[in-house]
């Protein structure tokens, strides 16, 4: 039995060293959606909704661009969270504040779109208290299921 | 454990890796939608990146070249480092990319090419650099984009860069000297009233970049802290105006000033003591959209006012010149230098 036990120890072992090895962190997380940049802002907003996230507001860069007389496209900056989180965190460890809250750029290229936001897995860098490093590797995830589904079109 | 329990859990982890890699099976096409379309378009038509397509590009690069790319990125170029696919995720890729060419792989010799590289620099200063560059450092800006005008459908690329020497055979280069790159600024070596024997000088002064030293900025970069701190002598409200105060002094326009968590919570409940004031130089934001247009995330320019449970009160912003390493853009990084500068500057004259 014991010797199951350090059996299935190792196996569990190998197989977080294999998983470890095929998982992935770019800095940025970027998706194109094939939609144009209204339909692909509704469905943006659609998905920080759908993950459980509020949304904030929407800084309209592309506003403030044209009416200081510049040529631009559609460019918007959204930024979301979830409440709870973002009271603790601010009271908590008020280091992140500057972070806060989450925020994905978007901007029409053509008639498609393109979404970018920051890794949070590079906060572990940034941050290094154990604790945080679940909360980054959550939002990574979540931004990436955010970014998937807007890719997808869902 | 005994050796026949390690051969076990060895032989059962393999299989758990192997179902790993066969759950991923490499689909080119698939793998390039999820990495690559967003910079270089879905069908490789360009967009952040370089138009992949582009039928004079598929001849005149080695499969070996874009799988070189993929995997070592160019420094500095916005190109990443891809270190994170393996081998075959890599090849797939390379094969979709390679479906859209209309002739099969080039081959290139792997033998250098002699010439005079000192005779090459001079040849280069007069025909190249005008596009790459003098240091062959290449064009401006990210390539092509059509969130604004550009006027050149690519950008040239950096042919100092570690990542296109260590991609790009001399042979591969001498060809597309030769040739040039149709739909691109890139013309023949004929066109340029060159003779073969410049062209083999040329490639040798581009091999020599090879010997250059890069600055390590990423090394440096890396000790910078992640958020810049200031603590203020006044209260909180002072302070928010100081900050107003500073940034307008530096020829930025107050976008907003809010709580942190405005548009949480209702209005009656936000917390008064952590203040955001956004604030924007748009000459500044419309030339560094045209450097790096995922330049979004730094926006709007913001520092924020907080007052701990102590009374104190401290301003606070992201350190623009810790996270320029996001964006792997040379370029961009002295815009993010600059807003570091800005940033320290109106937080030290607020809190003096």
């Amino acid at each position: 039995m014991r010797q199951w036990h350090k059996l299935t120890l190792a196996v569990m072992a190998l197989a977080a060293f294999a998983l470890a090895q095929v998982a992935n962190a770019e800095d940025l997380i970027m998706a194109r959606s094939q939609q144009p940049f209204p339909e692909a802002m509704l469905a943006l907003q659609d998905a920080i909704t759908h993950h459980g996230y509020v949304l904030s507001r929407v800084q309209r860069v592309d506003v403030g661009l044209t009416r200081s007389g510049f040529k631009t496209d559609k460019y918007r900056v959204v930024f979301f969270g979830k409440p709870a989180q973002i009271r603790e965190l601010a009271h908590d460890h008020p280091e992140l504040i500057p972070y806060l809250p989450l925020k994905i750029a978007i901007f029409a290229e053509g008639n498609q779109t393109v979404l970018v936001a920051a890794n949070p897995h590079d906060y572990d860098q940034f941050f290094p208290h154990d604790h945080l490093r679940a909360l980054f590797a959550g939002w990574a995830r979540d931004l990436q299921s955010i970014m998937d589904e807007v890719r997808k079109g869902n | 454990m005994s050796p026949r329990m390690i051969a076990a859990a060895l032989a059962l982890a393999g299989m758990l890796s192997a179902g790993i890699g066969a759950a991923a099976v490499p689909n080119g096409k698939m793998l390039f939608d999820q990495r690559c379309a967003v910079c270089h378009g879905d069908h490789g038509h360009g967009g952040v990146g370089v138009p992949l397509a582009l039928p004079s590009f598929l001849s005149s690069v080695s499969n070996h070249y874009l799988e070189t790319t993929i995997r070592l990125g160019r420094p500095g170029r916005v190109m990443p480092s891809f270190s994170s696919l393996d081998k075959a995720q890599i090849q797939a890729i390379v094969r979709y990319i390679r479906s859209w060419s209309p002739g099969p792989e080039p081959t290139f010799s792997q033998q250098p090419v002699k010439g005079d590289p000192e005779h090459g620099k001079q040849v280069f200063a007069q025909h190249c650099a005008a596009c790459h560059g003098t240091d062959g450092r290449g064009g401006r800006g990210t390539g092509v984009t059509f969130s604004r005008p550009r006027n050149l459908p690519i950008i040239a690329p950096g042919l100092n860069n570690p990542g296109f020497l260590a991609a790009a055979s001399d042979d591969m280069i001498k060809r597309t000297l030769m040739h040039g790159r149709q739909g691109t600024p890139m013309v023949s070596y004929k066109k340029m009233g060159l003779t073969l024997a410049d062209v083999n000088d040329v490639v040798s002064y581009i091999r020599s970049f090879q010997k250059a030293q890069h600055a390590t900025r990423s090394a440096n970069v890396a000790k910078e802290p992640a958020v810049l701190v200031f603590d203020s002598p006044y209260g909180l409200e002072q302070t928010v105006k100081n900050i107003q105060h500073a940034a307008v002094g530096r020829n930025f326009r107050l976008i907003r000033t809010q709580h942190l968590d405005y548009g949480f919570v209702p209005a009656a409940k936000e917390n008064p003591h952590q203040v955001i004031v956004y604030f924007c130089d748009f000459d500044f934001l419309y030339k560094a959209l045209a450097v790096d247009p995922r330049v979004g995330l730094f926006l709007p320019c913001r520092v924020t006012v907080v007052q701990g449970a102590d009374g104190k009160v401290k301003v606070m912003a992201i350190n623009p010149k810790r996270l320029s390493h996001l964006y792997n853009n040379a370029e961009l990084d002295r815009d993010c230098d600059r807003m570091y500068r800005l940033y320290k500057d109106i937080m030290e004259e607020a809190t003096l």
